[in-house]
């Protein structure tokens, strides 16, 4: 098997200006963090950031690089409201895809079909469907005759996620409770990247997890990162649970302007290495 | 299922499964699904599992419609219009951005869907929400008859009364007042006409029963933290 291991900068020299990407994880869960900081040290502009939003989001809204957001949430889970992406939203500096959070869920799965839309109730009579005129109803073909909305398939340039446990091949593990939408991710994806906390011997992989917890396999990934802390500050259990105080810290810097270039300077405009020296605790 | 997304939701439906609802299927409001109750503020961790419910699987239950879902809202309107997704300004740009319209457009079209508002004001009750997140009844009732069949906000309850939708015309109708709450209070509270039937009863107290689960499943009082007194 192939070994796909490679550098964070190297997975996110194949993102460029203008591109769409995915971010996995949900909220402030087990999101690939160090990609989102390899993605502000490259500078890579006008980008559509579809996600389950939570940090990720704002993160990239603040360093302006999120032109579009396609979200059904942006939270930090115990701060509810995302800060940073409040600002972006409030100032009319991002534009928003806002759909329900099972809309968005078909909008990948259909793209990782090969689909070209799937239809939904979700999204009927509510002002999702005002707010967004890209999206088009489609009529049930059946006696039914029903009328659904046709959720585009949601393609992907790159996507991004975080595992517990990888191998070098690109197969990955989740030892949490959720696996998310990771694999949907990965599929809607023409590249996508993965980063594990640790990568162990593909022998290995059933030693800490049984075999459902291989939700990613090689054939969904181009490129293996290992980035231990990789999802800090945000969940990433058994290895680690959220840091609730860097969160604070974080969110507190979406008040004020010099906060956030000093939050900026600390952690963002260094190196990953220097990132997990920094937060150790 | 019963999906309550706050404390006294999540209180209200611990008491009707340890009452007259035993069956009631509950999350610990993250991915497992517990075979007991577990009190506010105490540590799920050693309660038993029956069921896994990962964030797909909810989807699949919400589409499947086997749900029934207590949201908060920052507006609600006299057709159970709901409001979470942003206020003010515009959907460009907002004065205020809230979460997004997180599932309320799929849960209210796919299952029955109730509101529970700790704070019953006209800001919160108002004539038209800023963005509709959640589908009401006036909303419902232009689609295919197959879209709305699943259609139903069952309650509105506040911390001044219990409203419904029990009118010919699917209007917000008081219900009953809660002890010490007159009509006029809920009137003068809310930002638009309420269908007021021409006895309302005062809402039902606890029973010495209840009220000894309430204590035992909320022993700190958190619930109370989320009712505006």
């Amino acid at each position: 098997m192939a070994d796909k291991t490679m550098t964070l900068e190297d997975a996110v020299a194949e993102v460029r200006d203008g591109m769409t990407v995915g971010i996995g994880g949900w909220g402030s869960r087990r999101k690939p963090m160090a990609f989102v900081r390899a993605l502000v040290r490259s500078g890579v502009k006008d980008l559509t950031i579809v996600s389950y939003g939570g940090p990720d989001v704002g993160i990239l809204c603040a360093t302006g690089q999120a032109k579009k957001v396609v979200y059904g949430f942006v939270s930090l889970d115990s701060i509810p409201l995302e800060p940073h992406f409040r600002n972006a939203r409030q100032a009319g500096t991002v534009e928003a895809v806002s759909l329900d959070e099972g809309m968005f869920r078909l909008g990948l799965q259909a793209a990782a079909w090969r689909l070209p839309f799937l239809p939904t109730r979700a999204g009927l009579g509510s002002d999702v469907m005002i707010n967004q005129p890209q999206l088009r109803t489609v009529k049930s073909p059946y006696d039914d005759g029903e009328e659904l909305v046709a959720i585009p398939a949601q393609r992907l340039d790159v996507a991004f996620i975080h595992m517990n446990r990888a191998d070098t091949a690109g197969n990955g593990q989740y030892l949490g409770r959720d696996p998310y939408m990771d694999e949907l991710f990965c599929m809607a994806a023409d590249k996508a990247f993965m980063s594990a906390e640790k990568i162990i011997p593909t022998a290995n992989l059933l030693d800490e997890g049984s075999f459902q917890t291989l939700k990613i396999n090689r054939m969904m990934v181009q490129g293996v990162v290992h980035a231990p802390g990789g999802a800090h500050f945000t969940e990433c259990p058994p290895d680690y649970e959220r840091d609730e105080a860097f969160q604070k810290e974080y969110a507190a810097t979406a008040k004020d302007p010099a906060a956030w270039e000093a939050f900026k300077a600390k952690y963002l405009d260094v190196s990953e290495a220097e990132y997990q020296k920094a937060v150790a605790k | 299922m019963c999906s309550p997304m706050s404390p006294v939701s999540k209180l209200g439906a611990m008491l009707a499964r340890a009452t007259f609802e035993p069956d009631m299927v509950m999350t610990d409001g993250a991915n497992m699904i517990l075979a007991e109750n577990v009190p506010l503020g105490t540590d799920p961790s050693t309660a038993t599992i029956e069921g896994w419910m990962p964030f797909p699987f909810v989807f699949d239950t919400l589409f499947w419609g086997k749900r029934h879902v207590m949201m908060g809202g920052s507006q609600v309107d006299q057709y159970g219009n709901q409001n979470l997704a942003y206020l003010g300004g515009t959907f460009k740009q907002p004065k205020t951005q809230l979460l997004g319209v997180r599932g309320a457009p799929g849960n209210t079209v796919c299952h029955t869907t109730s509101y529970f508002l700790g704070d019953h004001n006209p800001r919160v009750l108002v004539p038209k929400v800023d963005c509709v997140a959640g589908v009401g009844y006036d909303r419902a009732a232009k689609l295919h008859p197959a879209s709305r069949a699943r259609h139903e906000i069952r309650r509105v309850i506040t911390n001044l009364a219990v409203l419904d939708f029990e009118t010919p015309d699917n209007r917000m109708r008081l219900r009953s007042v809660h002890p010490g709450v007159s009509v006029d209070d809920v009137v003068a509270a809310t930002g638009f006409e309420l269908v007021i039937p021409s006895d309302v009863p005062v809402s039902r107290e606890p029973t010495a029963d209840e009220l000894a689960w309430l204590r035992k499943l909320d022993p700190k009082g958190i619930a109370a933290r989320e009712v505006k007194s």
